[in-house]
Formats: C-alpha cells, sequence, structure tokens
C-alpha cells in the first residue's frame, strides 16, 4: 500500500506519555511562505498597537477644502471625501479592524475547544447533544447572527463581536471535537486512563498539546473570517459608527469618491483588508500543513 | 527459449523529502513463460517498487532506469496504444489491500467488466456473462448476485477473489502478485493462495509474486529470489533455496520463522532493515552480518552464479556449508 | 432499506433544527433590553391602537411557548407578521425582494459552477505551473471580502471602463442581466475561489488514491479514468462544499445587494435593522436560515444516490 520502498516503520508510540510528540514540529511546517505571512501580521500589528503613538496628525479633523486632493508633504496618502487625512484614518482604522476579531478568536476558540474536549471525552449523551446543538449554530451564518443582535441591541463593534463568537464557536467546536477524538483513540491515552490519571489531567497535559496545532490553525483561519464579517457589518453602517475609522466603514465611505473618480479612500482601506486576511489564510494554511501543495 | 520477462540492471530513484534516492539497485532476473518467481524481502528492499516498476505503476517523481522486456519489447520505453496493450492482455497486477484498490462508490460487477469492454469490446450482457464465469472460476458461486453489490458488502476474502477475477478477465500473459494475501487473515490467506495458484497453473500464466513470507513463496513458486536493501542478494530454485541458503540473510530469514517443533529460542537478525540510499559503502547487508570480513565491507559485491542458483555474498565458497540452517551463527569479529 | 432510513433521519435532522431555530429567532424578541412591547415601540410615537395591535400580533398576553406556537404555524402558514414601519403584511413586502435574491444568488452559483469547478478540476489533474497559477489566484481571490470586490469592481468596470451601470437591477431581462453582472461576479468571487481551491484538493486525493493505480494498472483510458473514478469519488466533497458555499453565498447577498442598492431581502434587512423594524427583521433571518438549512439537507441526500456505504447505514 505504501508507494515509498524507503519508508521505515516508525517505533510504537510508547505509553510514557507523547506531550511534546508533535509540538515542536509546527515552526518548521512554516516555510519561507509562511514566515512572510507573520512578517506581514506583524508589521500590521504593530502599526495598529503603535503607529498612534507616532503618526500625531487627527484622523478626524474635517477640512472640506483638502476633499480628495492627492498626497503631499506630510500627508502621503492625501485625502478623503471629507478632507480627512488618509494615512492616519488607516492607521486609526487598523485597531478597530483588528481588534474585534481578536475577540471573537479569543472567546470562540477557547469556548470551542473546551466544548469540544468535554464533549469528546464524556462522549455519549453529552457529545450527541453537543452534535446537535453545533448543528442547529451552523445554520446561522456569523452575519446574520451579528444583524440580529445589532437590531436587538445597537450598532456597535461590541455587539457585534459577541454575536459572531457565539457563532463562531461551533465552527471551532466541530473541528476541535473530531481531532480531540482521533488523538483520544490513540493507544497512549487508553495506556494513561489504565494507570489511573484522571481525565482532567490526560486531557489538558497530554490530549491538548497534542492537538494544539489544529487548534492553532482554526483560530488563525477564524480571525481571517471574524475581520471580514466585523468589516462587511461596518461596511453596511451597523459595525463600527462613523466618524470612527475603520477599515470596513472606509471601504463604504469611500463608494462616492469612487463615483466622483478618487477611489483611493476604498481601494487603500479594501486593499489593507485583503492583504491582511490573505497572509491569516495563507499562515492558517501552513500551520493546518495543507496549503495544498502535498509534499 | 527466450525469457517472458527479462529484468536487466533496473534502478529506480524515488524522491523522499524531496531528494532523489535510489530504491531499486541494478536488479536483474528472468521468469519464463508459465513460471512462477517469488521475490522476498522485508520493508525497504525493494520488493514492491520492483512489482511496479515492471507493472510501469511508479508514483510521480519516480525515475526508472534500465531494462524490462516482456515478450520481446521494452516495457519501460512504451507509451500510449502500446502501454494499454501492454496492461490488458499482457501483465496484470493484483494489489494487497483488495478494500484500498477497489472503487467503493462502483459496483462489484462494474469493477469485474470494465476492462473487457474496455478493451475487448464486449457489449454489457456480454461482459456480464463473461464476470458471472469469471466470479465462479475463483470460487464463487453466486455470481449474478454479487454483480451488483458494492465492495463493502464483501469481506477481505472475498474481495481478493474478485481482484483475482478481474485479473484473470483480461487472460493476461503475466501476473503481478503485490503481497496479496498479508492483509488477510490465516485461513482466508490460504484458500486465496490456493485458489490463485491453481488458475495460474490451469492458465500457464507467470507470475512474479511479492511476499514477506519466504515459506509461502516457497510453497507456490518454482524460484524464490531474496532482497535486501534495493538489491537481489540470492537467486535459485524455491527447494534449494530453503535447504542450502547461499547468502546469510536468507539463512537468517529461513531459521527466523516460527517452528511448532522446534524448542530452542528464535535467532533474529540484529539491526533494522535498510532501504537502498542509505546502505554504506560494500555490501548493505555487512553491517547485520555474522560472517562479514573487510572486503564485504569495501566492494559492492555483484550477482553471481553459484553451486545452482546466484548469489552476491563474497564468502559463499567459504561458508556454504554453514549457511545450511540449524548450524550455530558465527560470531562477530 | 437502509437508504430510507437515512433519508428519514436527515429529514428529521431537519426538522429538528428548524425549529431550534426559528425558536432562537423568536426568542430573540426577548433578548432585547426592556419588555418586548417596549423595545418594538421604542423611538415611535405610538398610539394606544398600534400598541394594542403589536400586543395582539405577538400575543404577548399569552405563555411564552404559546406565542412561539402561534407565531410558527402563522409562519407556515405564510403569515409573517406586519411590519412597524409600514404597517402592512411582512410577506407582500418581501415577495418581489426575494426574487431579487434569489436571482443574484443563483447568478452567483453559476458563476461558481461555470468557472470555479473547473478551474479547480484542471488544477487538479494538471500538476504544472497552471496548477500553481491556479492555486495561488484562488488563494488570493479567497482573501477578498464580497463588499471589497464588489467595490474594486464598479471602480473598475462601473466608473473607469463604463461597462456596466453602478447601482440598481434595471428593467426587462436584459437589463436585469446586465446589471447582475458585477454583483454576482462579486459574490462569486471568494466562494468560487474556495470551491476551486476544495475541488482541487478532492481531485487531487482521488487521482493518487489506489483504486486509481488499479484502473491505471489495467490499461484504462486517461479519460474514462478521469470521469469513472477521479471525478465520480471526488463528487461527493465536492458537493459538501458546494452545500456550505450556498449558505455563504446567501449571507454575502445581504452585503452586495447593499453595495450595489438591489432591492432584495439583503438589503432590505439591513434597513430595517436601522429602522429597528423587528418583525422584518425576524421574517427575513428566519427565510435566510431556513434556505441554508433545507439546502444543506437536500445536500446531505445526495450523498445517498453518490455514495453506495451510505445506502447500508454507517460509512464503512
Amino acid at each position: 500500500m505504501t508507494l515509498s520502498a524507503a519508508a521505515v516503520p516508525d517505533a510504537p508510540a510508547a505509553a510514557t506519555g507523547s506531550r511534546a510528540r508533535r509540538s515542536g514540529r509546527w515552526f518548521s511546517r512554516l516555510g519561507v511562505g509562511g514566515w512572510v505571512a507573520v512578517a506581514v501580521l506583524a508589521a500590521v500589528l504593530l502599526t495598529a498597537l503603535l503607529g498612534p503613538l507616532f503618526v500625531t496628525t487627527d484622523p478626524n479633523s474635517v477640512n472640506l477644502s483638502y476633499a480628495y486632493v492627492g498626497p503631499i508633504p506630510g500627508h502621503p496618502l492625501g485625502f478623503d471625501g471629507q478632507g480627512r487625512d488618509l494615512f492616519a484614518r488607516l492607521l486609526h482604522g487598523a485597531r478597530t479592524a483588528l481588534i474585534g476579531p481578536a475577540i471573537v478568536v479569543a472567546v470562540s476558540t477557547v469556548l470551542g475547544a473546551a466544548v469540544a474536549l468535554v464533549a469528546a471525552w464524556v462522549g455519549g449523551a453529552v457529545d450527541a447533544v453537543v452534535a446537535r446543538v453545533t448543528d442547529a449554530m451552523f445554520a446561522f451564518p456569523g452575519l446574520l447572527l451579528a444583524l440580529l443582535a445589532v437590531s436587538l441591541f445597537s450598532p456597535g463593534v461590541v455587539v457585534a463581536a459577541v454575536a459572531l463568537s457565539i457563532s463562531y464557536t461551533p465552527y471551532t467546536a466541530r473541528i476541535v471535537r473530531s481531532a480531540a477524538l482521533k488523538e483520544r483513540s490513540l493507544p497512549y491515552v487508553a495506556a494513561l486512563d489504565v494507570q489511573g490519571f484522571g481525565a482532567g489531567r490526560i486531557v489538558v497535559r497530554h490530549i491538548l498539546p497534542n492537538i494544539l496545532v489544529t487548534v492553532v490553525a482554526v483560530a488563525t483561519l477564524s480571525f481571517g473570517y471574524a475581520l471580514i464579517d466585523l468589516a462587511a457589518l461596518s461596511f453596511t453602517g451597523l459595525g463600527v459608527q462613523p466618524p470612527q475609522s475603520d477599515w470596513g466603514v472606509m471601504v463604504a465611505e469611500g463608494v462616492t469618491g469612487i463615483i466622483a473618480g478618487y477611489p483611493q479612500e476604498s481601494l487603500f482601506a479594501g486593499g489593507l483588508i485583503v492583504v491582511t486576511v490573505g497572509a491569516v489564510n495563507f499562515l492558517g494554511d501552513r500551520i493546518e500543513g495543507a496549503s495544498g501543495d502535498p509534499r | 527459449m527466450t525469457a517472458l520477462l527479462q529484468v536487466e540492471g533496473l534502478r529506480v530513484h524515488l524522491p523522499v523529502e524531496g531528494r532523489p534516492r535510489r530504491v531499486l539497485h541494478d536488479v536483474s532476473f528472468e521468469v519464463a513463460a508459465g513460471e512462477a518467481l517469488g521475490v522476498v524481502g522485508e520493508s525497504g528492499s525493494g520488493k514492491s517498487m520492483t512489482a511496479r516498476a515492471i507493472g510501469r505503476l511508479l508514483p510521480a517523481g519516480a525515475r526508472a532506469e534500465g531494462v524490462v522486456r516482456f515478450a520481446g519489447e521494452d516495457v519501460l520505453r512504451l507509451g500510449g496504444q502500446a502501454l494499454r496493450r501492454y496492461r490488458s492482455g499482457g501483465v496484470a497486477m493484483i494489489f494487497q489491500d483488495p478494500r484500498a484498490h477497489i472503487n467503493p462508490v462502483r459496483s462489484v460487477g462494474d469493477f469485474l467488466t470494465e476492462g473487457l469492454r474496455t478493451h475487448q469490446r464486449l457489449g454489457r450482457a456480454d461482459a456480464t456473462r463473461r464476470a458471472v464465469e469469471l466470479l465462479a472460476d475463483v470460487g464463487i458461486e453466486d455470481g449474478a448476485h454479487r454483480m451488483g453489490q458494492y465492495p463493502h458488502e464483501l469481506s477481505g476474502g472475498l474481495l481478493q477473489r474478485v481482484m483475482i477475477a478481474a485479473a484473470l478477465a483480461a487472460a493476461p500473459r503475466m501476473l503481478l502478485a503485490d503481497e496479496p494475501t498479508t492483509a488477510l487473515d490465516v485461513t482466508t490467506q490460504s484458500e486465496v493462495m490456493a485458489i490463485l495458484d491453481r488458475l495460474r497453473r490451469e492458465h500457464g500464466m507467470a507470475m512474479v509474486f511479492i511476499t514477506h513470507d519466504l515459506e509461502l513463496a516457497g510453497a507456490v513458486c518454482d524460484r524464490t529470489a531474496v532482497m535486501y536493501a534495493g538489491s537481489i542478494v540470492e537467486q535459485n530454485a524455491s527447494a534449494r533455496l530453503h535447504s542450502h541458503p547461499l547468502h546469510p540473510y536468507t539463512q537468517g530469514l529461513v531459521r527466523a520463522r516460527p517452528d511448532i517443533a522446534a524448542t530452542t529460542r528464535l535467532v533474529a537478525i540484529p539491526g533494522q532493515p535498510l532501504s537502498a540510499y542509505e546502505a554504506g559503502d560494500g555490501c548493505a547487508f555487512a553491517a547485520r552480518c555474522g560472517y562479514r570480513t573487510d572486503p564485504c565491507t569495501t566492494q559492492v559485491p555483484p550477482l553471481r552464479p553459484w553451486g545452482g542458483g546466484w548469489t552476491s555474498c563474497l564468502r559463499v565458497a567459504e561458508i556454504a556449508d554453514r549457511l545450511a540452517p540449524g548450524v550455530e551463527e558465527a560470531s562477530h569479529g | 432499506m437502509s437508504a430510507l432510513r437515512f433519508v428519514a433521519g436527515r429529514l428529521a435532522g431537519l426538522v429538528a433544527t428548524l425549529l431550534i431555530v426559528s425558536f432562537l429567532v423568536y426568542g430573540a424578541l426577548f433578548l432585547a433590553p426592556g419588555s418586548p412591547i417596549a423595545y418594538l415601540t421604542r423611538g415611535r410615537t405610538t398610539s394606544p391602537q398600534d400598541v394594542a395591535a403589536i400586543q395582539a400580533q405577538y400575543h404577548l398576553d399569552k405563555p411564552f411557548l404559546v406565542q412561539y406556537w402561534l407565531w410558527l404555524k402563522g409562519a407556515l402558514h405564510g403569515d409573517l407578521g406586519r411590519s412597524i414601519i409600514y404597517r402592512q403584511d411582512v410577506t407582500g413586502l418581501l415577495g418581489e425582494r426575494a426574487v431579487n435574491t434569489c436571482f443574484l444568488v443563483v447568478a452567483a452559483a453559476a458563476v461558481i459552477l461555470v468557472v470555479g469547478l473547473p478551474l479547480g478540476v484542471l488544477a487538479g489533474l494538471r500538476p504544472g505551473w497552471l496548477d500553481r497559477g491556479i492555486l495561488l489566484g484562488a488563494t488570493g481571490a479567497m482573501a477578498v471580502p464580497a463588499f471589497v470586490a464588489a467595490v474594486v469592481l464598479v471602480s473598475v468596470f462601473a466608473v473607469q471602463l463604463r461597462w456596466f451601470p453602478v447601482f440598481g437591477q434595471g428593467q426587462g431581462l436584459g437589463p436585469r442581466i446586465h446589471h447582475l453582472i458585477l454583483p454576482a461576479a462579486a459574490l462569486a468571487l471568494s466562494f468560487g475561489a474556495y470551491v476551486a481551491r476544495l475541488t482541487r484538493a478532492a481531485v487531487r486525493a482521488e487521482l493518487a488514491s489506489e483504486h486509481v493505480q488499479t484502473a491505471e494498472s489495467r490499461g484504462i483510458p486517461r479519460a474514462a479514468l478521469v470521469r469513472r473514478h477521479v471525478l465520480r469519488n471526488a463528487s461527493i466533497p465536492i458537493v459538501t462544499v458546494s452545500g456550505l458555499t450556498v449558505g455563504g453565498l446567501i449571507a454575502g447577498a445581504v452585503v452586495v445587494e447593499q453595495a450595489f442598492q438591489l432591492n432584495g431581502l439583503g438589503s432590505y434587512l439591513i434597513a430595517a435593522v436601522g429602522q429597528k423594524d423587528f418583525p422584518v427583521v425576524q421574517a427575513i433571518t428566519l427565510l435566510f436560515v431556513t434556505a441554508f438549512v433545507v439546502i444543506n439537507t437536500l445536500v446531505d441526500l445526495s450523498y445517498v444516490r453518490l455514495d453506495p456505504r451510505l445506502r447500508q447505514g454507517a460509512n464503512r
């Protein structure tokens, strides 16, 4: 069955626990492209966090006489339709664009992984209930849930982020659950169980570290999806509220500019979204080890 | 009379972790029409690769050099129509795990008749009739019913019989059997082997039979070749290979087989088997060999005729009588 | 016989999911701050008659489960409540808009089937520069959200090149199609890329599988091999992906309709959220989610046709 005659059988995994079995390897899976993606994301993150400290131009100062003016010294990207400095707005917009997804990912990953681990270990009725609820939640695309939440409370990032966290939890839970089940069926888990180790200890100190790569991969990809969903919501005017700058908001506000022949605002903001999401997706792929290019 | 299959100097490189590595090192042998040759070895020995090279089924990225001549044609250079003719009437392959090698979403009947309808242009009715006959040949009596079933509804042993029936459908002149019974339990194993052996003799087909089981090869094959680290280390008539091995590795294999009458401890060959590219200078087996001397580690020994068979052991002349199983292995150094 | 059991199981699952989801959609009203009646009338001048009408519409005097049941019964009969803003039956307000949204989603799905799927198959069958190019393109396209694609397409094709109109949907079949091209393309881009990538992976996996090796070893010609073994088997994961994609298309349609100012359910949903017209929000959400669940169930059911192993019960 094996195509390679060079396969020498691995020594069977000892029952002495396997905590570090696979956790070290994922660094090497990144490859050149993966590290480029990390660099890009680090750059975006740093700019978002530290940029506003260094760039002192006010992103919200309106000056209609500067509407749609191109780049001039001190304003490298020119101005938007209300004469606000584009560079400053993009910089400040990075914060809102990234914080929301970060919260969504943090909550949904922790919650989803916890639920999945419990369901995978306990099995039985608990698992069945979790599976059924997860399936039902899948019927709710994140954006729809966010819209529902916004209509109940009020427009804003916080409401949307909470709704998206709830919506993304089943996605994380499903993937982590199948990884956990697969891990649980390995012989070393049975060995640990027989030796009398408690369920909590086995799950936390053995199963979890070994599926950590999967969890990180899911979290990374979720970040990209959350970024898109939140930006889309801001685009419709129901997320981040103007005059706060946010990439999604800027894409929407820039539409009048496009029609007038000044596409900069929308294109720069949209471009930043694409670059960030692209880097995140690429990184997530690499971590998963499934970039589509089989070795 | 020229042999049906002539393999001369076959070398195969596979990409392993991105770099090409040699997995077959200068393999040469012949198989006459109607004759069965067993190819025995452990994992990494290259036995499967040999079968695949002959069947033109090497994985993508593999490179094969040398000559493989089937009925006079150089198989490695075939393409297009000629290659299809070779595959559909010259050689038929039987694989190890029938469940993985038969399309699970198509019916058993579809699997059996696919070749018939494609190559022999049989209509559906004719092909079905012929398929039912083939199933009867392999001992499946309710063929008509089986045709409509799906692979997951059949046991491993039944599926392997179906695979054999399908291989016979093209009336090949040679069978390439790649560990056909390894995935089956022991009882089923002997049933399937009996069927395979009987049909082969009835139809006068040649066979290259890949296995890790030396005794099984001896039971069904006229001659046996033993492979290690990508080379053939010994070739002989099966009976003589067992009683008078001409290579320390063969001796090791023979002695490692559990025997119900034996009361002494099993002798295992120390160390792990290698792939061709992992072997250093000299004889690939030297590191594990109890008879090694200095020349063994410096020159790669060629396969030479000796005492009615072929062997690549440099010291065969001196140690031949010690190689007969039952004699204590010489100590190292 | 077990095929029937599989189908029955899936249909039961469909009903269960719809019940849970509709319960959530209805119950969401009670999550709002304040009492339901306060929420529904918030920010509006309402006469006592209006309040009484809303009270009656939502049966707020009855126990919660009865309310839910009455609402559900109404929904099944086509009564989706009354819009607070327009004081009209929601169903009437949705009719034409639903058709428009359908057009958009179907158009986008068509683009994905005609472009994304074949590209994925091509990439899977022919490793090499073409494959790498398609993979790279698809990975990049996946990062472009529908609204960004919409904006870029408008900028290039509508404003600069003037090949297409910017907003609205036009009258008559020809202009409608013309107006639909850019929105459909914007919607189809990232999902089409996703489908292309997964199709490629599925085709590649099948091409490397052992049963395809068997067919190869029998000298089956390449075309027949690809058709009967590779594509046939890859169709299972491809259909799975397609089902999930349609769900994404429905959600994406919301944003695309807003961007292009198409008069569909999506843009209406956004307007209703802004206006706090909750009955409309509920109705559209329910419709969308129902469509999504029904489509996924249909996808599940198609497996019975595609995968004989399911007809016997558990997947072996």
